[in-house]
């Protein structure tokens, strides 16, 4: 990664590409597009990380060992989002027995 | 071996290694270990924002539309712009350039500080309109009708968010802006070489998952549910 030296025209490139996608992110919320405005958001802003982490911080040079690493990361990370979100959103399907919602605290003999 | 060479601290590699290559690669490895757990430290907020904005939509819509999107979409533009000196900084440290490596770093800690007066100047307005969960919290008028739609307590669950995620965000940049400081500091003392500059790639390396962090900050925050 260090021995590559990027020129100076390739940094600005990638500049203007994310000054362009913060423009159409920006702009495509201002369009009712209705659930796809969060799509449109959410696959923008990866875009953007994307030329972040290829050319900003030079993983497209960088070792196999490195690459391991941010892609378990990002792994890890879905797995969070993922199972946490699926607790939530099924939680309503088995509702708790009647005898769980007593409001008093359970009484013992 | 120039004269800035052999004035160096760490002109070679150190003696665990066996060449400044492995170094290098432990360099990065520590710092993207690091990276990873920042994005679990960051993804626990991301996470229960996800819930939150899923059960209480029209509260997270209301407060967003009381965020002003101009102010969010410049200062995405002033922090992608520090990212592009940063990396142009190592640039800079890699050809052995020292008064671009040290005005590309003043540069970007410029650039890092309107980010954060533009940041302050929104606090303040959360105080102005009086959405600043448990301080000062009694939304009036304009703001009032926007949040009142999704619940004013549900309201107040997206400014904790906006002010958590935020916040974290700008201690990282406060810290990062420290780091830099540090950076200019050394290089105007010479200690980096085309040979040795891992310093500055770390530092980029972070200042650069910082501006990633704001990348999502921002459409999560300033652009739910669309501003038409």
């Amino acid at each position: 990664m260090s021995e590559q030296i990027v020129s100076q025209k390739t940094y600005v490139m990638v500049f203007l590409g994310l000054i362009g996608l913060t423009i159409l992110t920006t702009g495509v919320a201002f369009i009712d597009l209705g659930p796809f405005n969060t799509i449109a958001a959410l696959a923008i802003a990866f875009s953007k990380m994307l030329l972040v982490i290829l050319f900003f911080m030079g993983v497209r040079h960088s070792s196999g060992l490195v690459r391991i690493i941010i892609v378990a990361g990002f792994f890890w990370l879905a797995l969070l989002i993922a199972f946490t979100m699926a607790d939530y959103r099924t939680r309503s399907w088995t509702p708790a027995p009647d005898s769980w919602s007593t409001t008093a605290p359970p009484t013992h003999p | 071996m120039t004269d800035a060479e052999a004035h160096a601290p760490h002109a070679g590699h150190a003696h665990q290694f066996e060449g400044m290559e492995q170094q290098q690669e432990a360099d990065f490895l520590g710092i993207w270990l690091f990276l990873v757990t920042e994005i679990m430290f960051f993804g626990g907020l991301f996470a229960a924002y996800a819930i939150y904005r899923w059960l209480y939509l029209a509260a997270f819509e209301g407060g967003s539309h009381i965020l002003d999107v101009r102010l969010g979409a410049a200062n995405t533009i002033v922090l992608l712009g520090s990212s592009l000196t940063m990396a142009l900084s190592v640039r800079s440290a890699q050809i052995g350039n020292r008064r671009a490596l040290t005005w590309f770093l003043i540069a970007t800690m410029i650039l890092g500080g309107i980010f954060l007066g533009v940041k302050a100047y929104e606090y303040n307005q959360k105080f102005v309109e009086h959405v600043v969960p448990g301080l000062d919290w009694a939304p009036e008028g304009d703001t009032l009708a926007r949040l009142a739609p999704g619940g004013l307590e549900h309201g107040q669950i997206y400014f904790f968010f906006y002010f958590a995620m935020t916040g974290l965000h700008a201690i990282h940049m406060v810290i990062g802006m420290g780091l830099l400081l540090w950076l200019v500091i050394r290089a105007r003392q010479n200690s980096f070489t085309p040979h040795y500059f891992a310093p500055v790639e770390v530092v980029g390396l972070y200042w650069h998952f910082v501006d990633i962090v704001w990348i999502f900050l921002f459409p999560l925050l300033y652009l739910i549910g669309g501003r038409y």
